[in-house]
Formats: structure tokens, C-alpha cells, sequence
């Protein structure tokens, strides 16, 4: 069903013009000034925004549409269980998700067959710190796309759904990042909740990833608020047959 | 066919939403290979009960069993066995028909060298096997997407077929259609159908369920709900005799006979409406009266009450019981 669905195609195309806009305009940054930083490390950075309009695009439609043509019921008229049905559709997103930064591992080989210069390829293609900000990538994706699942089952409509995968994305990958810069933390009772805030930035946990530092802790933090977000759509479908 | 077996067995079912009772401890039991009607106004809790048999809703209480195995306890094992036509029969837009019918095989568990046979077998039997297996379904006429709702009810052949208003907004060639195809699974499958249109009930199944206010009135086949419902047998005639007369005429026979009303007179025949006690042919009786008395005859006609009738009297039936305290109501149960 993905795969026939023009939003599907719309979002890859959105996003690989964004990505190669990113990838640009951080070469071009790297060519004009010295970086202690790997280009990789700076391009995926950018991950935030990509994500913020491409996992709305590619989950609003998957339960939303189910639900507004009423084919939600048939499909569980049959054996499927409410949570074969979430976790199919998150595996559907997810892997075209995955499939569409794969081919951001392209963009280092395209640049190294067009600039003959050799000494700029250990800058321009780092293998660990790509494997790293993609093995990043794909851990976090887990969440996102369980996000954009989790807000199309709540709604008939795809732009509801779309709209509030996006707020609640930006709330998630933004609210750690806003919250340490707010004047508040500087108030004694509020330095308690510094350390969580920080455990939850996923800027944080690229940096670490594209660094070679495998934690667990993103691991935990990333699997776990997956299955919760699963867990309820699934609670959900099941009650809004 | 073996008629020994129990398809569908529902004991006093009840589901609320709140207050409300959509269903109130309803009972039935269909047969193998039967199809059946599932007959109500709007509102009476038909969908609400094919919802529960196909395990979309929990029952609050009373138990549902598809051949044998109760759905609250084994769902997807009654699902399995059940191949079900929601009541707007909703459908993906953007698919093929083939499409559509390969994805919902993989989904109802058909194993995959099995696959292509029951798609194709799902077709041919809702004619859907030439052109109209690779059109996209949002471009098809109604009457082909009810086609294909029912090909995917039947793919893979389940035991039991569940259908919720598969006519409902087809034109008389598409309904004829269909209850030629619903005829083909006689004997096949257990089908149970749920429509407003009543002559297409009367003509498709062996057997009726009428349910209202949540509760089952009548069930049976149309013969005995019509004895059951409509003792009394009505004739039409159209002779050439005045009221008085014709009253003489039936108070010397020997059925009891009741003259209901009468019509102006057509080129000089008066047409009158009489009504038997019970069941008994008297056109007989009718001829040699009228012909011993010289009226002239050009019409003596035995109207059998069909099933709208019989579903007009028996949802009045329950309403009179539901609204008149007095009257303890019967618990609902149908054993077909």
C-alpha cells in the first residue's frame, strides 16, 4: 500500500531535494573555512529537518486512510491481530524511511567521481561516521515513524494526522534543545531535571553516534518509546473499529 | 450439504453502548449451508450482531460460536472461517481488483502456492475474471464493487458468509446479478444476509430472521412466519354481483369467510377483498357459488401475503409488546 501511494513518491522527492541542499550548502561551508569536523558529522546534523516533514508524509495516510474509507474494519475481519496490522504499517514507513537515507550515502561517491582531488576523501568519506550517523538515524526512526503511526490512527483525516506528527516531532526532537536554553534553568529546583533533558537530546545522541560512541542508553531510550507509541496504537485501532 | 451441523450459534447475546441495548439477549442458531435473512429497520441491531459474529465488537454478554468455536475466546480462529461484506462495502481506491484480491488472500492466511487458484476462482464466480480484474477499483460502477466485496467474502472459501446490505443502492439488473451469485453459494457456504430489500430476501433464502429494538420477532422460513404471522388468506374478485348479493353468497358457505372491502364497479364487475380464518382454498367453492347464482366472473386471485407483510406485522407485533406494559416480553430466540 505504500508503495502505490503518491504521497509516498512525493515525500522521497521532497526529501532528496532537501538532503542535497543540505549536502551543498555544508560543502560549501567546507570549502571556505577550516572544520575540525567531519563533513558527515555536519551534514547529518541537519537530520531534524528532513524528518520533521518526511515521516508526517509517509504516515499520515496509513491508518488516517483505513479509517476514512472504513477498509480499517475489513482488515481486521481477517486473522490479523489489531498490532500484526500497527507494526505492519510501521515496518512499511520504516523501511522506505531507511531505504531514502540510504541513498544520502551516495552523496560522498557522486562528489569523489566529479572533484579528482584524493586528499579531501578521507574528509569527505569517513565510513565510520557515516555508518554511525545512519546507525543514528535508523534507531531514532523507530521513534518518529511510531509517532507518525501513532497520530494517523487518532484521526479520519491524513492532514490532521500529518499536522500533528509534526508538532508533536518537533516537540520531541526541539523541547530538550529550547528547554536547556530557557533563562528557568538557571533556578536551582529546575537543575534536577538538566540531566534528563539532556539524556533525551537527540542532537546529543548524534553527535555521540557519528563519533564512533555507541551508547545503550539511546538504544533503550528509542526501542522503548517505540513499543509504548505501538502498544497504544495498537489499543487504540483496536477500540475505534 | 449436511443440515446435522451448526454454523452460526448465538446464545442470549447483549451489547450496550451506555444505556442503550442494541441487541438484548438474542438467540439463534443457522445451519450449515443455509442462507439466510437477517431482516430490520433501521436501528434494530442487524449490523450489531453481524459485527460480533465477525469479532469487530465485544459482546457485553451471551456468547456467539462460528462452527462450533466461540468467537470471544478464538477470534482469529472464527475468523478464519468467516468471509465478511461490510455494509458500505468500503474498498482502496487506488488498487486493481487483482490487486486488491491477491493482498486480501495473503491476509485471510491463504497459503501462497494457493494463492493465484482461489483469486481466480473469487472472479470468475462474481464475473470479475476479463477486463474488470485489472481496472483500478475507484474507476469501477457500483454494482462492480459490490462484486468485488463479495469475491473477497468468498476468496478462499469460508465456511460461512456474512454480507451486510449487499444490494443496497444497485439497480434491478445489478441486484439480479447478485442474487444469482448469492444462489450459486447454495449448498457452498452458510450465508447470511442482512437487507432492506425484502422480495430479494423472500427469493434468495431459505430461512428469515426479523429482528427490532434489539430483539429477534420472527424466524423461520417464509412459509411458516407467514402462518405464523398472517393466518388469515385474502382473494381478490372481480364479478359481476352487487354487495348484498355477494354477501348471501359467502354467508351460505361453509368456511368463515369475512368480506374486507370492495371496489367500484370496472365495465360493470365490482371487485371484492374476502378473507379466510385460516389457510383454506376455497376458489373452488368460490367458482360453483358464483357460477350457481349466474354472476359473471373475471377474476378470483389468491393473494399470499409476502414478506414485507410478514415483516410489517411482526416488527408492529413487537413494538405493541415492547409499549404495552401489561404484556411480559418474550425472550428472543430463533433456532433455525
Amino acid at each position: 500500500m505504500q508503495l502505490i501511494a503518491p504521497a509516498t513518491y512525493i515525500a522521497a522527492t521532497i526529501f532528496l531535494v532537501i538532503m542535497i541542499f543540505i549536502y551543498v550548502l555544508t560543502l560549501s561551508d567546507a570549502s571556505k573555512t577550516l572544520q575540525t569536523t567531519l563533513l558527515s558529522e555536519q551534514f547529518y546534523k541537519g537530520f531534524s529537518v528532513p524528518v520533521l516533514f518526511i515521516v508526517p508524509l509517509l504516515t499520515m495516510k496509513s491508518i488516517a486512510e483505513e479509517r476514512r474509507l472504513g477498509t480499517l474494519e475489513s482488515l481486521m475481519t481477517t486473522p490479523a491481530s489489531a498490532f500484526a496490522v500497527v507494526l505492519s504499517k510501521f515496518l512499511g514507513a520504516y523501511t522506505f524511511y531507511i531505504a531514502l537515507w540510504a541513498i544520502t550515502l551516495s552523496f560522498p561517491y557522486f562528489v569523489k567521481s566529479v572533484l579528482p582531488a584524493d586528499d579531501m576523501m578521507v574528509y569527505l568519506l569517513n565510513g565510520r561516521s557515516m555508518l554511525g550517523s545512519l546507525m543514528f538515524i535508523s534507531i531514532s526512526g523507530t521513534l518518529y515513524i511510531s509517532i507518525g503511526i501513532f497520530t494517523s490512527c487518532l484521526t479520519r483525516s491524513q492532514l490532521v494526522a500529518g499536522m500533528l506528527s509534526f508538532l508533536i516531532l518537533f516537540f520531541v526532537l526541539m523541547m530538550s534543545f529550547f528547554v536547556i536554553k530557557l533563562p528557568i534553568m538557571n533556578f536551582n529546583a529546575l537543575s534536577l531535571v538538566e540531566e534528563p533533558l539532556d539524556y533525551i537530546r537527540a542532537f546529543k545522541h548524534l553527535e555521540d553516534f557519528s563519533r564512533g560512541m555507541l551508547d545503550t542508553r539511546p538504544f533503550f531510550l528509542y526501542l522503548s518509546t517505540t513499543l509504548m507509541f505501538l502498544g497504544i496504537t495498537t489499543l487504540v485501532v483496536e477500540a475505534k473499529v | 450439504m449436511s443440515q446435522e451441523k451448526t454454523a452460526i450459534q448465538v446464545t442470549h447475546l447483549t451489547k450496550s453502548f451506555g444505556q442503550v441495548k442494541a441487541i438484548d439477549s438474542v438467540s439463534f442458531a443457522v445451519q450449515s449451508g443455509q442462507i439466510v435473512g437477517f431482516l430490520g429497520p433501521n436501528g434494530a441491531g442487524k449490523s450489531t450482531t453481524m459485527r460480533i459474529l465477525c469479532g469487530l465488537l465485544e459482546a457485553s454478554s451471551g456468547e456467539a460460536k462460528i462452527c462450533g468455536i466461540s468467537v470471544a475466546s478464538h477470534p482469529a480462529e472464527t475468523k478464519r472461517r468467516i468471509g465478511y461484506m461490510p455494509e458500505r462495502n468500503p474498498l482502496p481506491e487506488d488498487m486493481r481488483v487483482i490487486e486488491y484480491l491477491r493482498y486480501r488472500a495473503r491476509l485471510k492466511e491463504i497459503p501462497r502456492k494457493h494463492i493465484k487458484p482461489a483469486v481466480e476462482e473469487a472472479m470468475a464466480l462474481c464475473d470479475l475474471n476479463r477486463k474488470a480484474s485489472r481496472r483500478i477499483i475507484g474507476t469501477l460502477s457500483k454494482g462492480y464493487r459490490q462484486r468485488v466485496g463479495i469475491a473477497d467474502a468468498v476468496l478462499g472459501s469460508p465456511e460461512i458468509i456474512i454480507m451486510d446490505e449487499p444490494t443496497i443502492g444497485l439497480d434491478p439488473h445489478q441486484i439480479l446479478g447478485i442474487r444469482r451469485l448469492i444462489n450459486t453459494l447454495r449448498g457452498k457456504m452458510t450465508v447470511m444476509i442482512s437487507s432492506h430489500i425484502l422480495p430479494e430476501i423472500e427469493m434468495c433464502c431459505d430461512r428469515v430472521i426479523i429482528i427490532n429494538h434489539g430483539r429477534i420477532v420472527a424466524h423461520g422460513s417464509s412459509a411458516s412466519l407467514r402462518k405464523s404471522f398472517l393466518p388469515k388468506t385474502t382473494y381478490r374478485l372481480a364479478v359481476k354481483a352487487a354487495s348484498a348479493e355477494m354477501e348471501s353468497i359467502l354467508t351460505g358457505m361453509q368456511e368463515t369467510l369475512s368480506l374486507v372491502s370492495h371496489q367500484d364497479d370496472i365495465d360493470g364487475y365490482r371487485k371484492y377483498f374476502v378473507e379466510t380464518s385460516d389457510d383454506a382454498d376455497i376458489v373452488e367453492f368460490l367458482i360453483a357459488k358464483l357460477t350457481e347464482r349466474r354472476c359473471a366472473i373475471r377474476e378470483i386471485a389468491r393473494l399470499e401475503p409476502n414478506l414485507e407483510d410478514i415483516f410489517m406485522a411482526a416488527t408492529k407485533r413487537s413494538w405493541d409488546e415492547t409499549h404495552t406494559p401489561s404484556i411480559q416480553p418474550e425472550t428472543s430466540t430463533a433456532d433455525i
